[in-house]
């Protein structure tokens, strides 16, 4: 009985595995003196914007809002292309199509009210090309209620999302972010719409489950920034430019520490210059 | 992660929700059995007080005696327009979701469309009602046609609404995971208009009706306009009135289904 365990468990790690090829490589971006304009606006949004973002590490990217850094990410996301003028390059290594090795959790959870949250979490597997086969898609439920349990909603998978609570509905975009599986995810203040307490349980558990990820996230929160970069980004100017701090030498999600708390004066203090 | 997987409170429990709709349920219902007493009361007082004519104003007793004695006829008729009236709505709504379709997916369809569907609301659909019956003939066609005519605008702008006010963010997402066109109609947008959709629907409910039974006073040999027309006729007032009531009863009760229903398959609906 124990070995017909293995022996399956095994099988669907195998499978797993297939499924997932070539997709679960680490990747890093390398942006060279971006310019991005949007073409209803006579401002020029981004200008001379270097930004390295390593593989399988936190880029936190922190500035005001309106300052461009949603602009930067939804440029990476593909969400502007026939919206704005973009120059400078964008290099991926190992060099691949980035939009099909992405990932893009936005503000709000947006949970589909109509599915619940197991169908959630798999509404990546709706759309493209990829036909799904009765095995595969079993395969995916699989994944998806083995997800849930990860973000700790294993007995919530029926539930719709009305009856979730905030936090709870974006522990599911986070499953569901976890299930396209893309080695790159770029996050637009998932956490910024929560309670404190609420805010920094999900840091953690988004840190503990995105581990091997390359993950940019942009925020208007100090604290959320240095609590979890490994690469700190401060974007100011109009036009908008990126300048890289030095981050504390201690492992993310950080401890709230005198470094922490130092570093965090000097960014208010920054930021503040930006309203000026 | 213990501390990681313990679970917040859910905010409303499913089981009470449904306690408390069935509760809200026959409130409703007693509120409607309170006010429909009220209102027949209110009549009887009327005819007493007043000393109303038979034929200007039946009392309800009569007209309840009527309702009982020609009970036969009058379902007969009601059939009728119950047909009418349901295939009716099924006719304007599937040229309603053809039509919004029509005008989200091909932009020019949509300038060239509009203006028609507009000056088909300029024109009233009971002027046109002759020509439907010299074309359609006198049975139940001409008025199937003349309900859809009526709800055939508010389905189509509801649907076309919703289908174009999908939120940006679902459709970003859905763009993000390469969803094509289709897929996001199919998965995204037409679910997310569900719920506009239900408006529209329920309108139409309450003004189908209308136009099946003056489709019918424009000319028919069945249906309780007909039946209506002909007791006026002959001065058959309480026949007329019992007329009325089957129409009402028809006409609320296809409301209540609908709106049932409609709660039922769109749950998340505000």
């Amino acid at each position: 009985m124990g070995r017909l365990i293995i022996f399956s468990v095994a099988m669907l790690m195998s499978v797993d595995k297939q499924l997932l090829s070539g997709q679960n490589n680490a990747v890093s971006i390398d942006i060279v003196d971006g310019y991005l304009r949007y073409h209803d606006s006579a401002e020029v949004t981004l200008a001379g914007l270097n930004i390295h973002i390593p593989a399988r590490a936190w880029t936190c990217i922190l500035g005001r809002s309106g300052c461009g850094k949603s602009s930067l990410l939804r440029y990476l996301a593909n969400l502007l292309e026939d919206r704005v003028d973009w120059a400078g390059e964008v290099n991926t290594h190992p060099p691949c199509d980035s939009k099909d090795q992405i990932t893009y959790m936005a503000q709000q959870d947006l949970l589909m009210p109509w599915l619940s949250a197991l169908e959630n979490v798999m509404l990546s597997t709706k759309f493209g090309a990829a036909h799904s086969s009765a095995k595969k898609t079993h395969l995916m439920v699989d994944k998806a209620h083995a997800l849930l349990q990860k973000v700790g909603l294993k007995d919530k998978a029926n539930y719709m999302p009305q009856q979730l609570s905030g936090g709870m509905r974006q522990r599911v975009a986070l499953a569901r972010t976890l299930l396209q599986d893309k080695p790159i995810i770029l996050m637009d203040e998932p956490f910024s719409a929560l309670d404190a307490v609420t805010r920094y349980r999900l840091q953690n558990l988004a840190y503990q489950l995105l581990q091997d990820k390359t993950v940019v996230l942009i925020t208007h929160d100090p604290q959320e920034a240095i609590r979890l970069a490994d690469q700190l980004y401060i974007m100011q100017g109009r036009p908008a430019f990126a300048e890289s701090l030095t981050v504390p030498k201690s492992v993310t999600p950080r401890n709230f520490d005198t470094e922490f708390a130092e570093l965090q004066q000097t960014i208010m203090g920054r930021l503040e210059q930006d309203y000026e | 992660m213990s501390e990681l997987t313990r679970v917040e409170p859910i905010t409303v429990d499913p089981l009470l929700r449904e306690v408390k709709s069935k509760q809200s349920l026959y409130k409703s219902l007693l509120r409607m059995l309170v006010s429909a007493a009220v209102i027949i009361g209110l009549w009887q007082a009327v005819v007493v007080i007043f000393e109303m004519p038979s034929f200007i104003l039946p009392s309800p007793f009569a007209v309840f005696e009527r309702l009982i004695e020609r009970h036969q006829v009058l379902f007969k008729h009601g059939w009728v327009t119950a047909q009418e009236i349901i295939l009716g709505l099924l006719l304007g709504l599937s040229m309603g979701l053809l039509f919004a379709l029509q005008m989200l997916l091909f932009k020019p369809v949509k300038r060239w469309l509009l203006p028609l569907l507009i000056a088909s609301q300029a024109i009233p659909v009971f002027a046109i009602a002759p020509v439907l019956m010299l074309w359609l003939g006198y049975g139940i066609a001409s008025k199937i046609v003349m309900a859809a005519l009526i709800i055939f605008f508010p389905i189509t702008t509801c649907c076309f609404d919703g289908l174009r006010n999908t939120p940006l963010g679902y459709l970003e997402l859905a763009k993000t995971m390469g969803a094509t066109k289709w897929q996001m109609l199919r998965h995204i947008q037409f679910p997310a208009a569900l719920p506009t959709l239900a408006s529209g629907i329920r309108v139409a409910v309450v003004i189908a009706p209308i136009g099946a039974v003056a489709g019918e006073w424009v000319g028919s040999s069945e249906g309780l306009g007909y039946l209506m027309l002909q007791a006026n006729a002959r001065m058959l007032i309480d026949e007329m009135f019992a007329a009325l009531f089957i129409l009402s009863v028809l006409s609320i009760t296809l409301y209540f289904v609908a709106d049932r229903c409609l709660k039922k398959l769109i749950p998340w609906e505000a």
